[in-house]
């Protein structure tokens, strides 16, 4: 069993590509069938070219504050691939891939961005939760959503997310506990990217790994080579059969680099060195899968060229669909703070009304 | 005198203390080697070492729960928040330990710590962050609110802070951190905690004001001249305890009194001015206190967040409407 053989006191990793994309690990390679790889290629591969033309707009002043993806793809596409419809996601703020794999648009992504609240509505996107900003809070809404799928008697699984970071904060701790104690199907997901915008992992915990916390709570956890997409799948798949047969939660600590900022009002080179951005690059990812695709002939460069060039005129588009959003009104400030507004508020709107009016009539 | 904002002036303030002191630690979410993500405690670890100003893991609650029992056992810890929007974890040690351990131990244990972070609206942030709640903090007995709106006064009130035995809630108008420049003492002092400032004498009207709100007050008060409503404009300094001497003497001299605040409006700082003013100068009112505060929603994300915070124009709306009365 994966869990037992991987067992985070020993510090072991989960690894089935190497940095040039060979398959090292037969025993765990899941048995996933040429089309479906490449299709999660291509969904990463997207998600990097809306990433980083992201970081554009936002550069260019079209956008505020944005928090890059830039090395965490295989997170978020394996995430993608490994999910059902059924299954929930409970995202942080990183995981752009997994958002758009669960019915999210760029449309709305970008719209987030650009400082409206219908942007992490989701609405069209079944099981999906907004991003989460408070850090690590999210996590005991997944294990109160995996409470009620056990009480159904539901088959859903939960997969919730967070950083390294997230890892200090005691709802990090609450939420594993709490999912242990009921035993239910959440799957927590722990994007170790080394950094909490400039704290190192070294400065969060004295811990060897972040899976071995689990250990403490009564549920399997196992470290992950996160920038390898095989072994993702693979142990996203384990624990999302292990918690839906009833046997409670699993810790996935997902060992990734966060390439890019923390978001884009942060400047990483006042705590890290070239040199260290350097060594991980080996690891990249896109590299990795694009390299084992290219081996066994199912990609080229050509393909990569053209298909880049036609994901960045979709970026475009549903980035201008965003930008020609009808402009924010007074009434959407109000309209969806209760399912039933107090007098109180309405007064209020129409009190701001009278002076716009006041306003118009300086003019 | 050195030109300083207020990035600056606190930092200078941290630095003072920091030599002077051995007993004091400043610690945080990146607050050590990056120098905070405003970067106000920039170059001091640098300076004085990695044991006095550091990273701590990330736990809002753990921060501040560290520095009482860093404080309980003589140190003088000046944490930070990296936002107004993520102390809500630290409040169980805010209310049940910080403001409480003097009070339960009949002064045998005081909490001689500074809790700082970065406050209020108007910069295009993400969510969570640009919230101004500085009415949660006031109404929690055991402990001091201060929101400066200068550099000088952020120097000097910091200073006192973190001099106080008691613990010291002090919130950075981050909008302006870097907005206003002024010429600021380089040698320390002090500025006495619980007392405001009249920054313009007027006779029509009080205003009351801080933090970031005090330069739109300013710009409103330009439209004001011009309708020859003459202002009177008070800057709290200290939240809590309140300088309720200062405003009362205003107000007993105007007839009028604007509380001008980004908090949302209900059970907030405005309401407790305009009780105090109720209170005690009733009899002195030719209107009824206005507060011009937020709405009562969340704050808005940046493309709705104009409706939200106070422009000059509406506060010149506001009291118009006010001398009209």
């Amino acid at each position: 069993m994966m869990f037992k053989e991987y067992n985070p006191h020993e510090d072991k990793i989960l690894r089935i590509i190497d940095n040039n994309g060979k398959i090292i690990n037969q025993k765990w390679k899941p048995d996933l069938d040429d089309k479906l790889v490449l299709q999660a290629y291509k969904d990463m591969l997207f998600a990097r070219t809306a990433d980083i033309m992201a970081v554009s707009y936002q550069r260019q002043g079209r956008m505020y504050t944005y928090p890059p993806n830039l090395g965490q793809e295989a997170i978020s596409g394996a995430l993608g691939k490994v999910m059902r419809e059924e299954d929930w996601l409970v995202p942080a703020f990183r995981e752009l891939g997994a958002w758009l794999a669960k019915g999210a648009t760029l449309k709305e992504i970008f719209m987030y961005f650009m400082g409206y609240e219908e942007g992490t509505a989701f609405l069209n996107a079944k099981k999906l939760l907004p991003i989460s900003v408070p850090i690590a809070s999210q996590l005991l809404h997944a294990a109160g959503i995996g409470y009620s799928i056990k009480y159904k008697k539901e088959k859903d699984v939960v997969f919730a997310v967070v950083g390294d970071g997230g890892t200090s904060e005691g709802d990090f701790h609450e939420a594993l506990n709490f999912a242990a104690v009921w035993k239910v199907p959440v799957v927590f997901i722990v994007q170790n990217n080394q950094f909490a915008i400039s704290v190192p992992f070294k400065k969060q915990t004295a811990s060897i790994n972040i899976a071995i916390k689990s250990l403490a709570y009564g549920m399997p956890g196992i470290k992950v080579d996160g920038n390898d997409f095989f072994a993702m799948y693979s142990a996203l798949k384990h624990a999302a059969v292990y918690a839906e047969s009833g046997n409670g939660p699993v810790l996935i600590e997902a060992l990734t680099y966060r390439k890019g900022a923390h978001t884009t009002s942060d400047d990483p080179t006042k705590y890290r060195s070239r040199e260290e951005e350097q060594e991980w690059e080996q690891t990249d990812p896109m590299k990795r899968l694009g390299m084992y695709l290219k081996d066994k002939k199912l990609w080229s460069d050509e393909e990569e060229n053209i298909i880049v060039e036609q994901y960045k005129l979709e970026v475009d588009k549903q980035f201008e669909e965003a930008e020609s959003a009808p402009a924010y009104k007074l009434e959407d400030v109000f309209k969806y703070m209760y399912d039933e507004m107090p007098e109180d508020l309405k007064i209020q709107q129409m009190e701001y009304e009278k002076f716009l009016k006041w306003k118009e009539a300086q003019k | 005198m050195k030109v300083m904002n207020m990035v600056q002036a606190i930092n200078n303030a941290l630095e003072i203390k920091l030599a002077e002191d051995p007993n004091i630690v400043v610690y945080g979410e990146d607050a050590g080697l990056e120098g905070g993500v405003f970067r106000v405690t920039e170059g001091l670890q640098q300076k004085f070492g990695e044991h006095r100003v550091f990273d701590s893991p990330l736990a809002e609650s753990a921060i501040v729960g560290t520095a009482v029992g860093m404080a309980m056992a003589g140190l003088r810890p000046v944490v930070e928040m990296q936002f107004c929007g993520f102390v809500y974890p630290a409040f169980n040690q805010i209310i049940s330990h910080a403001a409480r351990i003097h009070n339960r131990t009949r002064g045998k244990f005081k909490t001689p710590m500074v809790i700082r972070f970065p406050y209020g609206g108007g910069i295009n942030a993400l969510e969570h962050h640009s919230e101004s709640m500085e009415a949660l903090y006031g109404h929690i007995p055991g402990i001091k609110v201060v929101i400066p709106s200068t550099p000088h006064d952020a120097k000097g009130l910091l200073i006192s802070a973190i001099e106080s035995n008691d613990t010291v809630i002090f919130m950075e108008p981050k909008r302006i951190y870097r907005a206003i420049k002024q010429d600021v003492a380089e040698d320390k002092f002090t500025i006495p905690i619980g007392k405001a400032k009249v920054l313009n004498e007027g006779t029509d009207v009080t205003v009351v004001a801080y933090g970031a709100m005090i330069r739109e007050v300013q710009k409103a008060m330009v439209l004001a001249k011009k309708s020859k409503i003459s202002v009177e404009l008070i800057d709290l300094r200290t939240i809590y305890p309140i300088d309720k001497e200062t405003i009362i003497k205003s107000v007993q001299k105007t007839g009028r009194i604007a509380i001008v605040t980004e908090e949302p409006k209900t059970f907030g700082l405005a309401a407790e001015i305009t009780a105090v003013v109720n209170e005690e100068a009733f009899l002195y009112l030719e209107a009824p206190p206005k507060r011009i505060a937020g709405f009562d929603t969340i704050v808005p994300l940046p493309r709705g967040e104009h409706f939200y915070m106070q422009s000059p124009e509406k506060i010149f709306y506001e009291l118009e409407k006010l001398m009209k009365f």
